[in-house]
């Protein structure tokens, strides 16, 4: 049986599965219930200053479902906690003076001044806490007041608060870093020059669900009004993955702890992140959609999972795919793949053939002998993988590579040598570069 | 036999007023958005569908289906429309799982196809119970085309003449439009006057004029017909049935399934209908699933079909084999009827057992009875082609119907026929459909040359 304790900078909790800063853990009794459920740990819902914020008193939430409705994105204009500061920080000592083995961290969103944040420190402090979640990621509501995103979204603030916090507390100080920035890598550095023990990404997206085509408003609508939210679930999973495995191979950053954060639903979404370098996942959407009772299969999978890898350690899992994160100029140019239709798997839908005849490559058949046939044309294709995106069955199309003869499509012997584009003859930038023959303009 | 001296058990109000309500309600009702939306997800929108090549009238069913699933159902039935104005009667009758259903991908893969004829219907319902048929009239061309018979190949026919801006005159020989839509298919399938509410949508384009209560033969010639009208399209069905030829056929409850089902299609009184306690049906068609389960349903207590071949030779549908024994009907194979055992009426009928012998139908000698109040012929339906008029003789027929070219056109230059009068075909709502509209398209290359 693995060992799924985590230790997350200096955080203890039975799995690394907690959850993050969101509704459902804005007060003690969910707290408790999702402790009772079994998770391992909590960022409670962000603090800020009295007197409270207020919530809007219409929808809240907008999603994106599958036609079998099942909810794939989820957006929110949700604020920070909108109960008073000192009742928050009464619940958040009781619960975490009755689950000591559990991880309370707590999330905190205050003005943009040295003071207001030494004050709430000192308040947390007194709670009993593990540890400080920095909300540097809000999208919604709380940016135009010039907190959340509106920090995150510039470096120097990032870095000058993490400073103060680092300065006055001696809890782990985690900044959660906003998407909505056109280079994570920025902000990483930036919490990370500050002195963060973590960062933890990504926080929701900016958004709009959707606009509803009879009142012409965006949704979630307030009295015919709407504004962008905050877009989380199954949906942002790429995105998020992308971004975590930034951090994990920008040398600067390349040793910072990370709390992935982003469309968990699954133990198997969760042993991504841990792969692209996480040290443990946070989930909202997913308990939100489907109550605390899921963390019960994330550690039961993720347990079965590290026993049939033989893993014993969460950290051994820690990172082991970031060193297969590459750029482009480094993929094997050499490397050919074929796709490969199983005819005895297949059931003629034809959609691969469709795609690849419309998309791009003419390389799938349709007919053969009068009847409906699908097959690949090796001389046509580029191994794209499209087919295999779009065959409803799973594993009928299959990429497999070719290691001998030549390609037929290109009538170049095929080579296992490794040759990337910064070898390529048609890149200016290689030593092997043969400029094109200049072309006469026609007279 | 010990029955002889009994009476007949046949009676009228058998079932509580409730058990006529459920017996006779929607056998498969309609789906909601939900379902639909959920169902439409599973439609692969394959290429070059085979959905669509199975379907007589050539409906582009992943278009309808995706149109469906994008909350477009208006467009979704249009689409059906385009190909299929009965589309509505057709999603309720279709056998789908011999024909799109059977082919679809889905049924290949795993056994369970996409409900293609329960989303088809789940579009063209909705359309119909807000919006007219969706057609406009081409420009006027004066000319005019008499169709006969206003079932479904007539009513297609006639429709799609409409769109071309010909003048249509509709004769059909009963008092109300249909065909076989209003006076044959099983209750059940079509409830709520559906096949009525079909016939409006269809005339809604105008240009159409229903006669009814206007036979061929009778009320009408086809030579007056030929010389009153431009072209002539005919779609009479079948008007005879055929007999047992066995003794006693004339006993009282020996009767055509088919006009029991009529009778029973026009009633708004289900309990004045008399029916035996104990049936045999003769035949294995939808004729005869539908008087069985009908009968059944009416509360008849045994009821049983008889087919002389095996269950797979059946022409009634898979489907409808199960429908009917899941309905609580007996179905008895390789037997064929000897001789019927009546006192004035009916009492029971004895079978030959038939075994197949290299493809030939062979009896076995041995015999067997069964006690029965009522026997209904199912065993098909001829063209009364004498009943049609002395100058009907003027049309070519092959094995007893009107012999047709791939136009739907038979042998004289000005004149049509399609639906189950015609010689090609298996006697399907969509394929009369399908008869009347190559005929109609037909028609208007001739009319425009």
């Amino acid at each position: 049986m693995a060992d799924l304790r985590s230790n997350f900078v200096g955080i203890k909790s039975p799995n690394p599965f907690w959850l993050a800063s969101a509704p459902p853990t804005d007060k003690a009794y969910n707290v408790v219930r999702a402790f009772k459920a079994g998770w391992g740990g909590v960022v409670w819902k962000t603090l800020g200053e009295d007197p409270p914020i207020v919530n809007v008193n219409g929808p809240r939430y907008g999603a994106m479902w599958s036609n079998d409705r099942r909810l794939i994105g989820l957006n929110n204009i949700e604020l920070i906690t909108d109960r008073p500061l000192d009742v928050n920080l009464r619940e958040i000592k009781e619960v975490k003076r009755d689950w000591p083995d559990r991880a309370m961290v707590v999330s905190l969103m205050v003005p943009c001044e040295e003071q207001n944040w030494i004050n709430i420190l000192k308040q947390v402090e007194d709670t009993e806490a593990d540890g400080i979640e920095l909300n540097f990621g809000c999208p919604h509501g709380m940016s135009e007041r010039g907190m959340g995103a509106a920090v995150g979204q510039v470096p120097e603030y990032v870095e000058m608060v993490t400073r103060w916090c680092k300065q006055h507390t001696n809890m782990p100080v985690i900044v959660k870093l906003t998407p909505n920035i056109s280079d994570i890598r920025v902000p990483a550095r930036a919490a990370n020059a500050g002195g963060a023990d973590a960062v933890s990404l990504i926080n929701t997206i900016t958004s709009i669900m959707s606009v509803n085509l009879d009142t012409f408003a965006p949704e979630p609508t307030i009295d015919g009004k709407g504004t962008h939210g905050g877009y989380c679930g199954p949906a942002v999973k790429p995105i998020a993955l992308n971004m975590v495995s930034k951090i994990a191979t920008d040398a600067e950053t390349a040793k910072l702890p990370i709390s992935g954060i982003g469309g968990v639903t699954t133990w198997r979404d969760a042993v991504e992140y841990l792969a692209l370098g996480c040290g443990n996942v946070q989930v909202c959407t997913a308990a939100m959609t489907y109550g605390f009772k899921i963390v019960e299969d994330m550690i039961d999978g993720l347990s079965e999972y590290m026993d049939d890898k033989g893993f014993t350690d969460v950290e051994e899992i820690v990172g082991k795919a970031v060193p297969n994160v590459t750029d482009w100029q480094y993929l094997n140019l050499n490397h050919i793949t074929k796709a490969v239709i199983d005819q005895d798997m297949c059931i003629k839908c034809g959609r691969c053939h469709i795609a690849c005849e419309d998309t791009s490559h003419q390389a799938i058949t349709s007919m053969l002998d009068g009847e409906r046939h699908y097959e690949v044309i090796d001389e046509e294709c580029v191994g794209c993988n499209l087919c295999v995106n779009v065959c409803p069955v799973e594993n009928c199309i299959t990429m497999e590579e070719m290691t001998e003869g030549v390609d037929p499509r290109t009538g170049t012997p095929i080579s296992d040598e490794y040759a990337n584009w910064t070898t390529h003859v048609n890149n200016p930038s290689s030593p092997n570069f043969i400029p094109a023959k200049s072309v006469e303009p026609a007279v | 036999m010990a029955e002889n001296g009994q009476r007949a058990d046949i009676k009228s109000g058998r079932l509580d007023a409730d058990d006529y309500v459920r017996n006779f309600s929607d056998a498969y009702p309609l789906l909601n958005k939900r379902e639909a939306f959920v169902e439409s997800e599973r439609c692969y929108f394959c290429y070059d569908a085979p959905c669509v090549q199975a379907c007589p009238t050539s409906i582009d069913i992943p278009q309808f289906i995706r149109q469906i699933a994008t909350d477009n159902p208006d467009g979704s039935a249009k689409t059906i429309f385009e190909q299929n104005i009965l589309g509505g009667m057709c999603a309720r009758v279709c056998p789908t799982e011999q024909l799109c259903e059977e082919v679809c991908v889905r049924e290949v893969a795993e056994g369970k196809p996409v409900k293609i004829g329960q989303l088809q219907r789940y579009a063209t319902d909705q359309y119909m119970a807000h919006k007219a048929q969706p057609f406009e009239r081409a420009a006027p061309t004066g000319k005019k085309v008499a169709v006969v018979g206003a079932g479904p190949a007539g009513l297609s026919c006639a429709h799609r003449l409409a769109s071309h801006g010909h003048d249509v005159v509709l004769f059909d020989a009963r008092e109300k439009a249909g065909g076989l839509n209003e006076y044959g298919i099983a209750a059940y399938k079509t409830t709520n006057n559906f096949a009525q509410a079909e016939v409006d949508f269809v005339l809604g384009i105008g240009g159409i004029t229903l006669e009814t209560g206007k036979a061929l033969g009778r009320d009408v010639t086809l030579s007056q017909l030929r010389k009153d009208y431009d072209a002539v399209f005919l779609g009479a069905g079948l008007g005879g049935v055929n007999a047992l030829g066995l003794p006693g056929e004339d006993a009282d409850g020996v009767m055509d399934a088919v006009s029991y089902i009529e009778d029973l299609r026009q009633t708004d009184q289900l309990d004045t209908l008399p029916v035996g306690r104990k049936i045999v049906v003769i035949g294995g068609g939808m004729t005869a699933t539908d008087i069985a389960n009908q009968t059944k349903r009416l509360g008849a207590e045994d009821v049983t079909i008889v087919y002389r071949r095996g269950q797979d030779r059946m022409n009634a549908s898979d489907k409808e084999q199960k429908f009917a024994q899941t309905t609580g009907v007996t179905i008895r194979t390789f037997a064929a009827p000897k001789e019927l055992v009546a006192n004035g009426s009916v009492r029971a009928i004895t079978f030959e057992t038939m075994q197949d012998d290299n493809g030939k139908l062979v009896g076995t000698g041995e015999t067997f009875t069964l006690e029965a109040d009522m026997v209904f012929k199912a065993i098909g339906q001829t063209l009364h082609s004498a009943e049609l008029g002395s100058d009907f003789s003027d049309v070519e027929l092959e094995r007893g119907r009107i012999h047709v070219d791939e136009n739907r056109k038979t042998n004289l230059p000005d004149v049509w026929a399609g639906g189950d009068c015609i010689s090609d075909g298996d006697d399907l709502t969509v394929i009369a459909v399908e008869d009347g509209k190559i005929a109609a398209e037909n028609i208007n290359s001739f009319l425009k040359a």
